[in-house]
């Protein structure tokens, strides 16, 4: 990254929960364009970190920079994307898509237009008319993602957004939010605790630490944007991947022996 | 639903037979089969009836006390045609109309700020909890005393006796919105208010329309408790005009009617349900 001011950055970030340190002085930066993952074991506080960041939780110290101005609140300038389905279940996915747009009071036409826009971006167009519940775990991911860019937000947050997916549709879905990210250009951070899936996917791992969290390691990863699921065959993924998990089993370890 | 044919009792352990699942009937949370729904459905409602028709045809009850079947179609003919049986449904269903109404009114928006704001929980939810424990007929005495004996204590009471309980099933129905969906919300830039207006309220909607379907049963109970004790119209007091005459034949034929309407009230709240909200049939 050069020195250009950071889409989104966490500067000493730091979480209490009750007297006990969640997050201990976190930063993190990603920059315009960006796919960055942040990988850690469970209880790591690394959805607290987006929560933080999408402003749903207020900070102890530090700050969260868009644009290099600290962020207060949520709003439709950071998108989510959660774990579990978060989608309105009485909108069709049409409708749901359309939900950030209706609060912004934009033409009827002009609201079409864009989901449509989306729809087809996510490959969702035969199912616009369904009920969420009428759709499978990695069509209602989509019908979220795409939700959540339709606002157009000047980053994408996801929280661990494939972690409820069977292994194969999860894979899919990876290579599918390159395409996205390669087709919109958004800046996208994204949470995990799948070594293989932050590294396949990212430009830059940053590796969160347990109890308290902080980041421990910065990890460039020398695949370029056009990388497709070869990359996960090639020796240096392999290291990649055996490396970040050995960090993280001391955490694993240490958080089994604490319970 | 295939279960493999139980073993001669000979040529297996007795042990293995209580493994078996039962065929049909005692079967834990599994569907029965059609045939066996419907003759038991059947059964529910025949076997009552032809006790009643027995019971009373033979007079091995007194008819004072239990009138046959005819009889008691005769006098809902003799109410009917008289146009007295219409006028007793038309002022107990006003009263509840209104009654429920009213209950509604309050319950709705109160249940819903209960179930959203825990400031608001905690303001009405420990009174609330009491006063739902207070039997509505008890506060019969004291409405006369405060209301008289006209048509303002009598709904009154239908909505002391409702009101608590649909507000506490109406918090549960808008506490029940998770809370990730009101997060992911702000995060689509809605204010507190739409969250409210456009998230809380429509994912509670079929809970709202439950709880009221609920509690207008217990409504419809006390508007006949109601009129029992002071009234110049409705179905309760028919009843008690009947029993001072011992026409026990038309109280039959009035409890037959509120059975019915009630039964009617209920099937209108599910089909509402189903209509107001079908995602989650």
């Amino acid at each position: 990254m050069n020195g250009a001011v950071p889409k989104l950055e966490a500067v000493g970030l730091v979480k209490d929960f009750g007297g006990v340190r969640a997050l201990d002085g976190v930063d993190i930066r990603v920059g315009n364009g960006e796919l960055i993952a942040v990988v850690g074991a469970s209880g790591c506080g690394k959805s607290t970190l987006l929560a933080i960041a999408a402003g749903l939780v207020p900070l102890t110290a530090g700050a969260v920079l868009l644009d290099g101005h600290p962020v207060a609140g949520p709003g439709p300038d950071r998108g989510l994307v959660f774990q579990s389905s978060t989608l309105y279940p009485w909108r069709t996915v049409r409708e749901n898509v359309a939900f950030g747009l209706e609060l912004r009071h934009l033409r009827k036409a002009e609201i079409r237009e864009r989901v449509d826009g989306y729809l087809e971006v996510m490959r969702l167009q035969r199912f616009a008319d369904h009920l969420p519940n009428q759709l499978s775990g990695g069509m209602k991911q989509r019908t979220a993602i795409a939700r959540a860019l339709a606002t157009e937000p000047e980053v994408l947050l996801m929280d661990e957004p494939f972690g409820s997916l069977d292994a194969q549709t999860r894979s899919v879905m990876q290579e599918f939010l390159l395409d996205v990210w390669r087709e919109t250009g958004t800046t996208i951070l994204i949470v995990t605790h799948d070594v293989e899936e932050s590294v396949f996917l990212s430009e830059r791992v940053y590796v969160l630490s347990s109890r308290p969290g902080r980041v421990v390691e910065e990890i460039d990863v020398p695949f370029g944007r056009d990388r497709t699921r070869e990359v996960l065959r090639h020796p240096t993924c392999h290291d990649l991947v055996a490396h970040v998990r050995d960090r993280l089993h001391v955490w694993a370890e240490a958080a089994l022996a604490e319970a | 639903m295939d279960t493999p044919a139980p073993a001669p009792a000979s040529a297996r352990p007795g042990r293995m037979r209580s493994r078996t699942p039962a065929r049909g009937f005692w079967r834990l949370r599994e569907p029965i089969p059609k045939r066996l729904r419907v003759s038991l459905m059947v059964v529910s409602v025949v076997v009552p009836l032809a006790a009643w028709v027995i019971l009373s045809g033979t007079k091995t009850v007194d008819p004072l006390f239990l009138p046959t079947p005819t009889s008691v179609f005769r006098a809902f003919q003799r109410l009917w045609s008289s146009g007295t049986l219409q006028s007793d449904m038309s002022a107990t269903l006003t009263r509840v109309g209104i009654g429920f109404a009213l209950v509604v009114v309050i319950s709705v928006p109160l249940g819903v700020a209960i179930g959203t704001f825990e400031s608001v929980q905690a303001l009405f939810e420990p009174m609330i909890g009491l006063l739902r424990y207070m039997p509505a007929p008890a506060f019969i005495p004291l409405l006369i005393i405060w209301l008289g004996l006209g048509e303002s204590s009598k709904i009154t009471l239908l909505v002391v006796g409702t009101v608590f309980f649909n507000t506490l099933m109406s918090a549960d129905a808008a506490g029940d919105v998770p809370k990730e969906l009101i997060d992911a919300s702000y995060t689509l830039g809605a204010t507190r208010w739409t969250v409210v207006r456009k998230v809380v309220v429509p994912h509670a909607l079929p809970g709202l329309i439950d709880a009221m379907r609920v509690n207008i049963a217990a409504t419809w109970n006390l508007v006949v408790v109601a009129e029992l004790i002071a009234a110049q119209s409705g179905l309760g007091y028919r009843i008690v005009r009947a029993q001072r005459f011992l026409q026990t034949d038309q109280i039959f034929a009035v409890l037959i009617v509120i059975g019915v309407i009630g039964v009617a009230i209920d099937l209108s709240f599910r089909a509402l349900r189903n209509v107001a909200a079908p995602w989650a049939r």
